[in-house]
């Protein structure tokens, strides 16, 4: 089985234990205040690291490319209120037209 | 059956999220083809584990040449918020046997925040069911056009589509990011993981920023 394979059944068989868990443990044993606040960050680290390595990474080097602008640009509509479709056309107009024209 | 306009409310409420969050299923359909999975592969992500960030995860992983077991473990950091939801529900739903399974299974962000906007119990029920019933329909049909769309494309990069995916993420931790601490855990997290990078194996430099969060989440 190739690991994309191994990837995709793992995390999908984790993925539903996470949330069955939650359905069939008693409360008490989760809702502590610093698990809770713990818990809130995890989510923002994990994408955050995924934003920095899929922008401004390409194997194992530092790179500035394309992508750059296009998150840039991403994070000013962002800033602007865009709905998510919006955010996410407009990286990749920026990004083609750079890659296309440059 | 009596017309009851809250009723509506809740339906209304359920199928506009259910229908935009289903459209950014597209953005992750392309996603996975562009990161090297098979239109399969990618659909399966939306099917069977069936959690936005999650999903991004592991195609972002995969995709910039990381090992599974790291796919896996970060897509389960992200996924344990379901646990958090799960709890909250369970009271709520009351459900037992196969009805826990499918109410598990669809047991995400968007479901649980409109159950929590409602009053009641039973808009709450009804509200968690429709709004995760509808993300699941639409999420998987975009998924699979968003694939199919991606695969008919040569290099991603000609499309912007490899500005496209991290562009989703930051669309996915935007809302999430509330106060300067967020922030600067946020930024904090980047820097960790570019510099990472160069010295350690693909996927290292993400999962570990899982001690950045235990580190600021311990204090007070």
């Amino acid at each position: 089985m190739s690991a994309i394979w191994i990837a995709v059944l793992g995390a999908s068989l984790t993925a539903f234990l996470n949330k069955y868990i939650g359905h069939s443990v008693p409360e008490k044993w989760l809702n502590r205040p610093v698990f809770v606040r713990i818990n809130a960050l995890v989510p923002i680290v994990l994408l955050s690291a995924l934003v920095g390595v899929q922008t401004f990474t390409d194997k194992k080097e530092i790179v500035i490319d394309q992508r750059a602008a296009g998150v840039f640009v991403a994070l000013v509509a962002l800033k602007f209120k865009a709905p998510f479709p919006l955010v996410v056309i407009s990286a990749a107009i920026t990004s083609a037209a750079v890659y296309n024209w440059f | 059956m009596s017309v009851n306009p809250k009723k509506n409310q809740v339906d209304r409420t359920a199928f506009s999220v259910a229908f935009t969050v289903g459209l950014y299923g597209a953005a992750f359909g392309a996603a996975g083809v562009t990161a090297g999975f098979s239109i399969l592969q990618t659909c399966l992500l939306s099917i069977l584990l069936f959690s936005g960030a999650s999903q991004f995860a592991v195609v972002g992983i995969m995709g910039a040449g990381g090992a599974a077991i790291s796919a896996i473990a970060t897509a389960t950091l992200l996924g344990f918020r379901n646990t958090l939801y799960g709890l909250q529900m369970a009271p709520i739903l009351k459900v037992k046997g196969f009805k826990r399974v499918l109410a598990a299974q669809i047991t995400i962000d968007e479901s649980t925040a409109v159950a929590t906007l409602q009053d009641n119990d039973e808009d709450r029920k009804r509200g968690f069911y429709l709004t995760g019933i509808g993300v699941y329909v639409f999420w998987n049909l975009f998924t699979f056009l968003g694939a199919l769309g991606a695969s008919a494309i040569g290099d991603p990069s000609v499309w912007g589509l490899d500005a496209a995916v991290p562009a989703a993420f930051l669309g996915l931790i935007w809302p999430r990011l509330k106060n300067k601490i967020q922030f600067l855990v946020s930024g904090v997290a980047i820097a960790w993981a570019l510099l990472l990078t160069p010295v350690t194996p693909a996927g290292i430099p993400i999962i570990t920023t899982v001690v950045l969060a235990i580190i600021f989440g311990a204090k007070k």
